[in-house]
């Protein structure tokens, strides 16, 4: 149950008194009494649940294979060290500090940055109305894993069953499954196309499910975190057993170890390993700030901070592990059906392909996009035995990965919504909570049209890439140079009671807010050089990814969903100044 | 007596050249890989074979329409060639001039082409009726799909979950009300009670033993007034 703490203040006896301090001490009361963790653990598998997510399982082994092999571990640990830990710490310490969320805490440091809170919460708005989908689809496939043999191990037939369907024959049946009969996608963006409702349906119930885990804040999210973080290990630990047990594994695990140096030298590899650090941890969104407001004051954010990182970037190469026996499994098998299918001769086995150049044209498979993890994984488990017992094990821990990110975004936007008191004396905690979901749900409904799949590249790509940056950027200086570095590890020393190491201090001064700004001249300059912005629309007379130009409107949404989180900032900072600028003018009238 | 058996054997022969021809109408063209199928084992397609094809055609038809008038000569062939292909028509048993409609010869042959097959040691792809597609096999669907019935378990218990979670909630907080207000209440009582003038509670002094003693009753006469 909850564990109402007072925080070292004890309750006054006034049972006697007269009603006026009565009064008083009911609202001391309420003020004190914030809702906490029952144990430290309950935050730390709270914070793993939330970083730990699908870029884990996915995006990482794909950058591994993409820069180098092994070699990607060097920046990657590098970066870990200097720009990883501390950001996460400094958000850590900063929610246990001011005990609010992201706006309240923001505006403790600074009156002028309530603007930064509030485009945290913009942000986390954007990412549950489109992270949620992944999880539709989680269920979709774990639904229809109960079926002997797998929908999409074969094809389905035409319809006068005198062969298979043409789209399928053109491309895989994973591929046909995940592109039309999960996703059902119209050929661009602009044929929007109709709901499909088993989408929707099992939109719906991601909602609920996430609803269910929210409706009692810490009290809930804390007991389901356990499972949330826990069971993707198991499963992971199932697949690597048996991933390392597969034909061609090895293989895979060769390719990925074998570091290729030569990608050092290259700047996109350094740019990414700082990206996928920075995006893997769940920076800025206002969520770690959330989650560590929730704790007792004295809690040690810093041994927590520590391990939490650790933990994230060992479970990322873990998974990378598990992934390159997977990939040089599913590799062997499609290299060798494929040659067997069209008769092309072998390559010699040293050189297998896994690497999508290498491989003859007509063998080729996407390797970009959210529904790699879907297609990819999908394609491997069906050619393993017991192929029902695997597929559900892996969407029910790509559910767990899901559902723990989820929970994370939702205490971003409801633990400033809730500190505020004019709502929370209003409405109860479950009616904010339930508006909160049933807003996400309706607007989430556009990402289960036929052309859902493309406005979801869309959010995925740009709704939090340039704004987070901004943001942790300022967060940093904000505390660092406005608050002062000096007073915030004075702060520190009276709530952890140890002493601030130069390290934190040199990074959290220089070195991080360095790196943020060089990532953020590298995306600016990426993104103006490229001129149109263009995406991958999936033809099926083809059966294959064509890549198209974005319409103007989709090009609109994009600018508005960058512009609308990080123009908070500039407008929150103006606001303040009039507000007090006119207070003054108040006063100085009226003296 | 001979002349008219060789008449009526010519005008058999030159009517059937008439109905079993290449494309003629309810005719059918059939094409064997007997080599591709058996390899080493390939038997080679004479006359025996040919008698073998018809009586299985004869079979099919019998087996289709249940009605046992269809005989080994109703089957027509003709156009052999050496890669062995050849076309088959299927005469009419009552009447020898016209042909059984090919519908009906399609319908026979989809119904036993197991047995067709299996007669020559020979597969759907290996012996091909060129206009008879292959059907594959439908998948067997359940009446609802089964993704269903797992979605509405999985739904059921979310919802009861959460209507669980709501119900407690409420009840909590109407314990957490009534108990505030039993508090209040005591608090009131409190005070009443707490009041002690010289260790005796008024409320005792008001209600238990003892008496008002009319002298120090009107206290407000006590005091001068000023």
């Amino acid at each position: 149950g909850l564990a109402w703490r007072q925080c070292g203040v004890g309750r006054a006896e006034h049972l006697w008194a007269d009603s006026g301090s009565r009064t008083a001490a009911h609202l001391q009361d309420m003020e004190k009494a914030r809702p906490l963790w029952d144990n430290p653990l309950q935050f730390v598998f709270a914070c793993i649940s939330y970083a730990v997510g699908l870029g884990n399982v996915w995006r990482f082994p794909y950058l591994c294979q993409m820069y180098g092999g092994g070699g990607f571990l060097i920046p990657y640990i590098i970066m870990l060290i200097l720009e990883g830990m501390p950001l996460l710490y400094l958000e850590l310490a900063v929610g246990q500090r001011m005990r609010k969320g992201s706006i309240g805490a923001w505006k403790i440091i600074s009156p002028y940055l309530c603007g930064v809170g509030v485009a945290s919460v913009v942000v986390s708005f954007f990412l549950s109305m489109y992270y949620n989908v992944i999880n539709a689809w989680a269920f979709w496939y774990l639904f229809h894993s109960f079926q002997d043999p797998l929908p999409w191990a074969t094809c389905p037939l035409n319809s006068n069953r005198t062969g298979y369907e043409e789209e399928c024959e053109k491309t895989s049946s994973t591929q046909y499954f995940w592109y039309r009969q999960t996703l059902n996608i119209s050929p661009s963006l602009e044929t929007s196309g109709t709901l499909q409702w088993e989408q929707a349906l099992c939109l719906t119930l991601a909602w609920l499910v996430v609803y269910l885990c929210i409706l009692r804040g810490t009290a809930s999210t804390g007991k389901v975190v356990y499972v949330t973080a826990s069971l993707p290990y198991c499963v992971l630990i199932i697949y690597l057993i048996r991933g390392l047990t597969l034909h061609g594994a090895v293989n895979g695990l060769i390719y990925m170890f074998t570091p290729k140096l030569e990608q050092l030298s290259n700047p996109k590899t350094w740019v990414s390993a700082a990206t996928q650090i920075f995006f893997s941890l769940g920076l800025g969104f206002g969520s770690l700030i959330a989650f560590a407001s929730y704790n007792d004051p004295s809690n040690n954010c810093e041994r927590h901070a520590i391990i939490v990182s650790l933990i994230n970037s060992s479970t990322s190469i873990f998974a990378s592990i598990v992934t390159f026996s997977i990939y040089g499994f599913k590799a062997t098998f499609n290299y060798e059906s494929c040659i067997n299918k069209r008769n092309l001769t072998p390559l010699p086995t040293e050189t297998i392909p896994y690497h999508t150049d290498t491989l003859p044209p007509s063998c080729r498979q996407a390797v970009q996009g959210t529904g790699l993890a879907f297609i990819v994984y999908s394609e491997a488990i069906k050619n393993m035995e017991v192929s029902q017992l695997y597929s559900v094990l892996y969407f029910a821990m790509l559910l767990m990965l899901g559902i723990g990110s989820m929970l994370g975004n939702i205490a971003a936007i409801l633990t400033p919504l809730t500190d505020i008191k004019a709502i929370t004396s209003r409405f109860p905690k479950e009616v904010i909570s339930g508006f909160v979901c049933l807003i996400n749900c309706i607007i989430s409904l556009v990402f289960t049209m036929e052309a859902g799949n493309y406005w979801f590249d869309i959010f995925n790509d740009y709704a939090a890439t340039l704004s987070l940056l901004l943001i942790v950027l300022v967060e940093a200086i904000a505390v660092c140079y406005i608050y002062g570095l000096r007073r915030f590890e004075k702060d520190l020393h009276t709530m952890i009671g140890r002493k601030l190491n130069w390290y934190w201090k040199a990074m959290w001064a220089f070195v991080s807010p360095l790196l943020i700004i060089s990532l953020f001249i590298f995306y600016l300059t990426d993104y103006i050089l490229a001129g149109t912005l263009q995406y991958q629309a999936w033809d099926g007379t083809q059966g294959q990814l064509v890549t198209r130009d974005y319409p103007s409107y989709a090009l609109a949404v994009i600018g508005l969903l960058v512009a609308s989180s990080t123009m908070c900032i500039p407008l929150g900072a103006l606001l303040t100044f009039v507000r007090k600028r006119l207070k003054r003018e108040r006063v100085s009238t009226v003296a | 007596m001979l002349g008219v058996l060789l008449l009526a054997f010519s005008v058999v022969s030159v009517a059937s050249a008439e109905l079993c021809k290449p494309d003629a109408q309810n005719a059918f063209k059939v094409r064997l890989s007997i080599k591709t199928a058996l390899g080493d084992n390939a038997y080679a397609w004479d006359a025996n074979e040919e008698y073998l094809f018809r009586a299985m055609m004869a079979f099919a038809m019998r087996r289709y329409s249940s009605k046992s008038t269809t005989q080994i000569s109703n089957v027509l062939l003709c156009n052999v060639t050496d890669r062995v292909s050849f076309w088959f028509v299927v005469t009419d048993s009552s009447k020898n001039t016209t042909t059984v409609p090919g519908s009906e010869v399609e319908a026979a042959i989809r119904m036993n082409r197991n047995r067709i097959n299996s007669a020559f040691l020979l597969s759907d792809k290996t012996l091909q009726f060129l206009k008879i597609s292959t059907t594959l096999a439908p998948p067997v669907e359940p009446s609802t799909p089964v993704w269903l019935i797992v979605f509405g378990v999985v739904l059921s218990l979310i919802v009861a979950g959460i209507v669980f979670l709501v119900v407690a909630g409420i009840q909590q907080r109407k314990k957490k009300n009534k108990e505030s207000t039993e508090r209040e209440n005591l608090e009131e009582k409190g005070e009443v009670t707490i009041t002690i003038e010289n260790g005796i509670p008024c409320e005792a002094l008001d209600l238990k033993a003892g008496h008002v003693n009319g002298v120090f009753a009107a206290d407000d006469e006590r005091f001068t007034s000023l």
